[in-house]
């Protein structure tokens, strides 16, 4: 009789406990949750030796949600866009939250985001790749087609073009998202385009490719042959899973260590020509102006880069002692060789650790133990990559590019730690 | 029952053959062949020697009706730009400037370029809606405001390939880069001489977005 009051007095609680939960949820969408509400400050009330309140009642069971979501406490790691930069926000852009991520890969969700007409919504069963042109069969696949053809699996960065465009004349935002936030770096599934070419063949005289998006703006590109049959992949799964809607679903084209720009979403053709098309994209955009006046064409290879991704200006120094700083580093020509990391502006560096796996034209992490003691610091990471190629300073690239290149910023940023621990984006000079 | 093994090995190797042959050269047998139709539906690209030009025409004259009534609205009535959208005509001399204005007048190399992109992808959010003529008119209508062609000069596919743009030789090939080779990868590590005055910061030029949750 005892037992059984008991039982019903738990019973009651995990009730009241569950409604409680199932309210708190209702009050707003897990990423509106203000952080400081949910993660900032502890409940000494869940501290030793007292007994944390999650850990006496049931949670929730399985299948609460189907799909996983992050946890509620972690509502803040989400894309951000910068409203002033666009006309609208299907054509647009947004940034992938370095500042919280670990390791090197992105999560699909937090996958920056750029768009000139919007997401296309593609049912895979309508999906058809054309390719026609200067080959022997002009062809038409479905997207069963492209997954019967032997498969490859590879790590790439996708870096835009325009990531840190807006600080070729100075420090202007005031964030490691939103400075080197227009990259991400997934693993993507696909079928290599020279093995579909085994398939159509191709004429000798065919030298470029325009690949074409089925997305309103009607997306192109043109493309070497020799990239084509190197590396280019047609991808319809990333980190595992389909393509998400925003990342071209449901198939893609991957150019890796070349401009984001390249990587045409909801592909649907391929032409094969002797000659580059000149796209609007190619042309009038993604091309770099230089203090001449006249522009660089086709610079299409992503230069070595890095960044501090922690402390950054989103995550100050908290506390003095001993910290990790921690970093990302990528090269479009290949391996990251080396990453150095300055705290005094540059007068001095340290060699930072390389986290495994080190792959070719994929994000590659670093870390550096330091100790803050509440001085002010002036951090800088500098990237090498495998053909000793060094990241240059903004003065380096100016000198030769002038500041509306708009295009291609791959110089060393500074991050200010100042005696309060506040991180602050700023220009050496 | 060996027999029968081997008979059945040696149809097997038969019917590889066979299929082989048929594809041809095809090396996975995946895919159809594209039919004409279905190629002419989605090759729509215009290249700047005219291949691919469809047949059609048109002048600025007409286009600038057209232009009113499908352009104006983020472009401007004289294609000098609305909002944040950008800028069509203007900019004449400005690409060594401290503000370039690169519009399809002072900037675009190939007047097949603007046909194209018009035709694939504007008006925005109504693409691929207007006719071959209609797109030669709002092409010759941009031509004329940017002073490059006549305002009864007739744009056509036979045409379009052979207009002079103003900025045809503003651009450079191929690329130079890597145009920094500073150290060979062995930049100075220890006592280097770099400025580190702090001349500019972020925070002072107060433009990145408000946040509550960052």
């Amino acid at each position: 009789m005892k037992k059984n009051n008991k039982n019903e007095l738990s019973k009651l609680k995990n009730r009241n406990r569950r409604e409680l939960l199932i309210g708190a949820s209702s009050v707003g969408a897990v990423s509106l949750a203000p952080k400081n509400l949910l993660s900032q400050e502890a409940n000494p009330e869940n501290l030793p030796p007292n007994l944390p309140e999650w850990t006496q009642y049931l949670g929730d069971g399985v299948d609460v949600n189907p799909y996983g979501i992050p946890s509620e406490f972690e509502g803040h790691v989400i894309r951000r866009n910068v409203e002033w930069l666009t006309a609208s926000a299907e054509s647009s852009v947004n940034f992938t939250p370095l500042q919280d991520l670990e390791g090197i890969v992105t999560p699909n969700g937090l996958c920056f985001e750029r768009h000139h007409g919007g997401v296309s919504v593609i049912n895979p069963q309508d999906f058809r790749l054309m390719i026609n042109g200067l080959v022997d069969r002009e062809m038409i696949f479905t997207l069963d087609d492209l997954k019967r053809f032997p498969q490859t699996n590879k790590f790439y960065f996708l870096e835009c073009a325009a990531n840190g465009g807006m600080e070729w004349r100075g420090a202007q935002l005031n964030g490691c998202q939103y400075t080197f936030g227009m990259v991400h770096n997934v693993q993507y599934t696909g079928v290599k385009l020279s093995d579909i070419l085994l398939e159509t063949g191709l004429k000798d005289k065919a030298k470029w490719v325009l690949a074409e998006g089925s997305d309103s703006s009607g997306m192109t590109r043109s493309i070497p042959i020799e990239k084509i049959l190197d590396d280019c992949i047609i991808a319809w799964a990333m980190n595992g899973e389909a393509l998400r809607p925003e990342q071209g679903y449901p198939a893609r084209l991957v150019v890796p260590g070349w401009e984001g720009n390249m990587w045409v979403k909801w592909i649907r053709r391929l032409e094969f020509g002797d000659k580059p098309y000149m796209t609007r994209e190619e042309t009038s955009k993604y091309t770099d102006l230089l203090a001449s006046g006249k522009a660089r064409m086709f610079t299409w290879v992503m230069d070595a880069k890095s960044v501090i991704t922690s402390p950054c200006p989103e995550k100050p120094i908290l506390s003095k002692g001993l910290h990790q700083l921690r970093g990302l580093a990528w090269s479009g020509r290949g391996k990251i060789k080396r990453v150095d990391v300055s705290i005094d502006g540059g007068k001095n560096w340290k060699t930072a650790q390389l986290h495994s796996p080190v792959l070719s034209k994929s994000l590659t992490r670093f870390t550096l133990p330091f100790e803050w003691n509440g001085e002010e610091l002036k951090l800088q990471s500098r990237a090498i990559d495998e053909t000793n190629y060094v990241q240059p300073t903004i003065d380096e690239l100016q000198k030769i590019r002038g500041v509306n290149s708009i295009y291609h910023n791959n110089s060393i940023a500074t991050w200010l730690i100042s005696k309060n621990g506040k991180v602050d984006n700023v220009r050496l000079g | 029952m060996l027999g029968l093994a081997k008979y059945i090995v040696s149809f097997s190797l038969i019917i590889f053959f066979i299929n082989s042959s048929v594809a041809s050269d095809r090396k996975f047998n995946l895919g159809q062949i594209a039919t004409k139709e279905e190629i002419t539906g989605w090759d729509i690209d215009v290249r700047p020697d005219g291949l691919g030009a469809p047949i059609g025409s048109g002048t600025a004259l007409i286009g600038e009706e057209i232009y009113t009534e499908q352009c104006a609205a983020c472009h401007g009535d004289f294609g000098e730009g609305a909002d944040r959208w950008p800028a069509l005509v203007g900019g004449e001399g400005s690409l060594a400037s401290h503000d370039p204005e690169k519009t399809t007048g002072s900037y675009w190399p190939y007047a097949s370029t603007i046909y194209d992109y018009i035709y694939r992808a504007m008006p925005y959010g109504v693409a691929q809606s207007l006719s071959y003529d209609e797109t030669y008119e709002i092409v010759a209508y941009l031509l004329y405001m940017n002073d490059i062609i006549e305002e009864d000069f007739v744009l056509s596919n036979t045409n379009i390939g052979q207009i002079e743009m103003p900025n045809r030789d503003g651009f450079l090939l191929p690329d130079p880069r890597p145009d920094i080779i500073n150290t060979q990868g062995n930049p100075c590590m220890k006592n280097c001489q770099v400025s580190t005055k702090i001349i500019g910061r972020a925070r002072d030029i107060d433009v990145t977005p408000e946040d509550d949750n960052s």
